[in-house]
């Protein structure tokens, strides 16, 4: 998902009778669906493995305003313009929200930042493809909000709760972007021939990548198991990939176009959508840095950053002046 | 540019329709330039607050640019939308300051741009709330409160940009002389605008200037900033963004922004 790898440090999980008293008491908690708050007492492990997820999360919202801002410039009508715009908006919103939630866990929203650009902190897979057509804005809201909302729903009950309440906000705001991108894709699909072909281009591109969006297989998700007994990811990436399926495909149906999947079909035994084999090295491979946009999202990122320092280190400069003026006021 | 300046003889809606497009415009133009900052700011929240801004700028400029459309329906019986008249108009027939369609630069320029233009802006809306055109009136009186904010915030970055470090200091000044002789073009009036302020409608931008100048004198002071004297200034002497005669950089900015109703003519979206 945004936080698609997320190393807790344990490689097999323990039982209570295993645990120290204040990991047994603390697990005791979560079993017993209490929040854990930032003062409390918890495991190592399990603080720095939040802090992974939840800054995985804030940068994919911060990278992720990217490949959509590629199109604000050239949005098509001005309402269009203001819609995403202010979607492109909440994105950096969200990530505001993301890294007070992980600064209370200790850390500084520096430090994080630090670690996108240095490249030690992936974010989500989704965003290093690129924008091609105005239907590309359609297709991420549509899908990609679409896919955030399957995953971040759950998470609004997670164990941590500075996280849990941070989801509640977004999760709200992320809806309302899957109406907006779909409604986008409504008036392409209900549009010109040529329209019609840009709105199906968009899906045939984004639609794998949005599948792979919720992480690796299952089988080969090592770290799901810890992450599930501390409640900080309640579905797995496999029950999350076919809900968004099964919510999708009837979704597509009504535009009138097709998903680039030959094997995809209802299967009334099950009561699901199967699909076909994901190209998993392709994810590998984003993930590894070698997707179409890797480089440029990355330096974009970089050289705000980079263009903003002079802008950051004014205003602390302006603030302890003030200070300082204060002070001496004060004195006299 | 037969088309950039307009004829001298004009009905009363006919200049009515020019000066909305110049207020619509003007919003219009500077909210696509701070549009190119989203996702680029100095910091997250510099991020969010610019493209509020934005957002703001952008729906002032499609309220005036939705009555100018009715305007011109009542004058001429047939009146084009906000996104006629947003994207099927080519520079010659944009009335937009020269002022905002100027390049983004650092964000020193950006924010000087804001600073000179915000407060012109919330001196010409608060004029216009008492204009005998009631639907001009009631879009300032909405367009008011939001500027108002705006000029808070210009003059909070230019205060802090001004006196922060030696390097700010230096960019903001570079900036403030920069930007100066585009300022002028904000208080000239020409033949339309008199017409206009005859009748109680538009507002006399000339008289904003003093005013103007006082409030920009006094922030630029608390910045540590030397006001600029330059006495030449472009676009002012009735050829100017005003009357359809841009810079440079307007194509550009147009070819952007019109892109695709202009590689898909006619198509919904
Ligand atoms: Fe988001
Ligand atoms: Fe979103």
């Amino acid at each position: 998902m945004y936080a698609q790898l997320v190393d807790t440090g344990t490689s097999k999980l323990r039982s209570l009778a295993d645990m120290s008293p204040e990991e047994r008491a603390f697990q005791q908690r979560i079993d017993a669906d209490v929040k854990v708050e930032a003062k409390d007492w918890m495991p190592d492990a399990y603080r720095r493995t939040l802090v992974r997820q939840i800054q995985q999360h804030a940068h994919s919202e911060i990278v992720g305003m990217l490949p959509e801002g590629n199109w604000i410039t050239r949005a098509p009508t001005l309402k269009r313009k203001a819609i995403l715009m202010a979607k492109v908006q909440d994105e950096g919103g969200h990530g505001l929200y993301l890294y007070a939630a992980a600064e209370t866990l200790g850390v500084s929203r520096d430090q994080l930042i630090d670690d996108l650009h240095a490249g030690r902190v992936k974010y989500s897979s989704i965003f290093n493809y690129p924008t091609l057509t105005w239907a590309d804005v359609g297709a991420i809201g549509w899908l990609v909000d679409g896919a955030a909302i399957m995953n971040q729903i759950p998470l609004c009950r997670c164990s941590y709760g500075p996280y849990a309440r941070a989801m509640v906000r977004i999760c709200k705001e992320e809806s309302f972007h899957q109406r907006q991108g779909y409604d986008i894709m409504l008036a392409l699909c209900n549009g010109t021939t040529e329209q019609k072909a840009l709105a199906q281009d968009a899906l045939n591109r984004w639609w794998w990548p949005s599948l792979m969006m919720f992480g690796p297989p299952d089988a080969d998700s090592v770290h799901s198991a810890q992450s599930a007994q501390w409640k900080i990811k309640l579905l797995s990436n496999d029950e999350l990939r076919q809900r968004f399926v099964d919510q999708t495909v009837p979704q597509a149906d009504h535009l009138g176009i097709t998903m680039p999947d030959a094997d995809l079909k209802w299967d009334a035994e099950r009561g699901h959508y199967d699909f076909g084999a994901i190209d998993w090295s392709e994810f590998q491979n984003v993930l590894k840095g070698n997707g179409p946009c890797n480089r440029e999202r990355l330096a974009a990122r970089v050289k705000a950053w980079d263009d903003g320092a002079w802008v950051r280190e004014a205003a602390v400069a302006h603030a302890a002046k003030r200070a300082k003026d204060r002070g001496d006021r004060h004195v006299h | 540019m037969a088309d950039a300046v307009p004829p001298v003889a004009m009905t009363g809606d006919d200049a009515l329709l020019d000066y909305l497009l110049r207020l619509g415009d003007s919003d219009v133009v500077l909210a696509q330039r701070l549009g190119e900052w989203v996702g680029h700011g100095p910091v997250l929240e510099e991020d969010i607050a610019l493209t509020n801004v934005g957002l703001d700028l952008l729906g002032q400029g499609r309220m005036w640019l939705t009555y100018a459309g009715e305007v011109e329906a009542r004058s001429c019986g047939r009146g084009r939308s906000e996104d006629q008249l947003a994207f099927l108009r080519d520079g010659g027939a944009y009335r937009n300051l020269q002022l905002v369609e100027l390049p983004n630069g650092d964000f020193a320029a950006t924010m000087v741009r804001q600073f000179y233009f915000d407060h012109m802006h919330l001196s010409l809306l608060r004029a216009l709330t008492g204009s005998a055109d009631a639907r001009v009136a009631e879009i300032a009186a909405k367009a008011v409160k939001e500027v108002a904010y705006h000029v808070e915030r210009s003059d909070d970055w230019v205060i802090r940009l001004g006196d922060g470090t030696s390097e700010s200091h230096m960019r903001m000044q570079q900036a403030v002389d920069r930007l100066w002789p585009y300022t002028g073009e904000m208080f000239a009036v020409d033949a339309i605008e008199s017409a206009l302020i005859e009748t109680g409608i538009a507002a006399d931008a000339s008289a904003l200037r003093e005013p103007w100048l006082a409030a920009i004198d006094a922030v630029l002071a608390e910045a540590t900033l030397t006001p600029p004297t330059g006495e030449w200034m472009q676009g002012a002497h009735g050829r100017g963004g005003k009357q359809g005669i841009h810079t440079e950089h307007l194509g550009h900015l147009l070819a952007e922004l019109q892109f695709l109703q202009r590689a898909y003519p006619g198509a919904q979206w």
